[in-house]
């Protein structure tokens, strides 16, 4: 039988790997959103992010947050780089071809990743070891607390961001009207490659996050997998909704884990499923009826 | 307010595919004139808009605005210029309200510091009160202000096109393109169109061209009338100077010359 105990800690185990979804999701939502194109190599620019900090932090001499920010940066400049060099270029090609080419981004990701780093499972020693005890009997990892502290704070700075700064505002208007925007003075492609970097640079804050619970190999950015079915819980476009669905996902997997274990890994996707029977738009929509 | 300049249209052409759809076109646009350019569907008026705009890239000619030359620039550089326009098809950003369209037809104005905007910090405070204010002069003017907190995607026809004209002004052009500012409305409407193009010219000293079919909308407001068919000129001159080319006539109306 589930102790009171037991329940919190499953809670804020999921309540962690909701976060990180929710961290790689931001990155699918906002690029989804500035271009129409869902980039299937997200999970990678987590799993490129955990492998950059850590290169950095050997570089470096082992100090963990010069390391991570270089590392978060690194991995901006290939999204940015993605975008203004490649995706760019086959903007207004059919669906079909832009899926492949993600598809395709996440293969090459993962054998560079390889190539340079080895197959191996790394380990990146981060300050988040140890365990806070908080109640007797019950004690919770810091690397659980830190993610959800980093959710929370790199939520804030977005949300400052989009609603305050011109350039975030500037950001909103290119993705509701691209043709609108420049003729305001917006340099709309210089912003898209910009929102890349942004999506990157989260997904890769993630990846170093994760990196005390799912060390460091090339498959982890399969993870992302899971984000993109909590940002399709969510309703693919919402922000909000994104992060409410990866939360959701995250939050169930512990429990179902424990209680169906014949169904671990797959109850993200049975919530999804569920979710779109009983609301295909999402939990929070973002798509509007049209008026004629 | 950026000073009214001259904008000097040369020799300007492009082709798509094997059609000339604009060719050999030149024209001035005097500071504080109103200009229209008409022509039958087809002829070009809109792809020498998107010329200027830098939407599309011409084959040959040179479009200078005052001493700029438009060429040279990036669509998203040319509102910097003093230039603003509209559409024919009226492009808003339609999930937010008509106070925040307007409010992004200032970007060009704004401070652009990410950290004092971050801090929200009392300079940003007032530069937003300022631009408030001149977007309050602009709602005033077009007599919008009973839209103000709309979301673009609940309005009508009309009123979108009042809104996509007021956009255009918060950017404070000294240059107007208007891209058929009277299409899909009433006659009353129409009429409030040509008001407040007078008041646009003679208040605010914005010069203006306009693609315009209404000739009613056109004798009331402009200064010189650009007659185009099929990419080339027609004729140039007053309302009633084009009202009698028996040219124009023809390729409105399809007499026999």
């Amino acid at each position: 039988m589930l102790q009171v105990n037991d329940i919190i800690h499953l809670a804020v185990t999921g309540l962690a790997q909701g976060c990180a979804y929710g961290l790689i999701a931001l990155g699918f939502v906002l690029i989804y959103k500035a271009t129409e194109v869902v980039n299937f190599a997200h999970g990678e620019f987590m799993m490129l992010g955990a492998f950059a900090v850590l290169a950095w932090s050997e570089f470096l001499g082992g100090s963990f947050w010069p390391a991570f920010v270089l590392g978060c940066l690194s991995i901006g400049v290939v999204g940015y780089l993605i975008d203004a060099q490649i995706m760019r270029r086959i903007i207004g090609q059919s669906s079909a071809s832009i899926f492949i080419m993600t598809v395709a981004f996440g293969f090459i990701f993962r054998s560079l990743a390889g190539m340079i780093w080895g197959w191996k499972t790394l380990f990146l020693s981060t300050p988040f070891g140890g365990k806070i005890e908080i109640a007797d009997g019950l004690s919770i990892g810091v690397d659980r607390v830190a993610i959800i502290v980093a959710t929370v704070l790199l939520c804030g700075v977005l949300y400052l961001f989009f609603s305050r700064t011109r350039y975030g505002i500037a950001m909103q208007a290119a993705s509701q009207n691209q043709l609108a925007a420049y003729y305001m003075g917006i340099p709309v492609k210089r912003l898209v490659s910009i929102t890349w970097a942004i999506g990157a640079m989260i997904a890769a804050a993630a990846g170093a996050l994760l990196a005390p619970i799912t060390m460091v190999d090339t498959t982890i950015g399969f993870l992302g997998i899971k984000a993109l079915a909590g940002a399709i819980v969510g309703g693919f476009g919402s922000i909000p909704g994104a992060l409410l669905g990866c939360l959701l996902i995250g939050i169930v997997e512990p429990f179902a884990d424990y209680f169906v274990p014949e169904i671990k890994g797959v109850s993200a996707y049975i919530v999804m499923l569920v979710v779109l029977f009983i609301r295909p738009q999402g939990l929070i929509s973002q798509t509007f009826e049209k008026k004629v | 307010m950026s000073a009214p300049q001259t904008l000097s249209v040369r020799n300007l052409s492009i082709m798509f595919g094997g059609v000339h759809a604009v060719e050999d076109v030149s024209f001035d646009v005097n500071p504080g004139e109103v200009l229209a350019i008409i022509g039958p569907n087809g002829a070009g008026k809109s792809t020498i808009f998107n010329l200027i705009s830098r939407l599309y890239e011409p084959s040959n000619g040179s479009i200078r605005y005052g001493d700029a030359d438009l060429l040279a620039l990036s669509p998203h550089q040319i509102v910097a210029t003093g230039i603003a326009r509209t559409f024919q098809n009226i492009e808003l950003f339609e999930q937010t309200t008509v106070l925040q369209n307007l409010l992004i037809g200032r970007h060009r104005h704004m401070s652009a510091n990410v950290f004092t905007n971050f801090a929200f910090l009392p300079g940003v405070r007032k530069s937003e009160l300022e631009h408030r204010r001149k977007v309050e002069d602009i709602i005033d003017l077009l007599e919008i202000a009973q839209y103000r907190d709309e979301r673009i995607a609940d309005l009508s026809y009309g009123a979108r096109k009042n809104v996509e004209l007021a956009r255009a002004l918060c950017a404070e052009p000294s240059l107007l393109l208007l891209d058929e500012p009277a299409s899909g409305l009433n006659t009353e409407e129409t009429d409030d169109v040509g008001f407040w193009l007078e008041d646009i010219k003679h208040d605010l000293g914005v010069t203006l061209v306009m693609i315009e079919h209404d000739m009613n909308l056109v004798g009331q407001v402009a200064d010189r009338v650009l007659a185009i068919n099929e990419g080339k000129v027609l004729a140039c001159g007053t309302p009633d100077e084009i009202r009698d080319n028996k040219a124009v006539q023809a390729a409105y109306l399809g007499v026999s010359q």
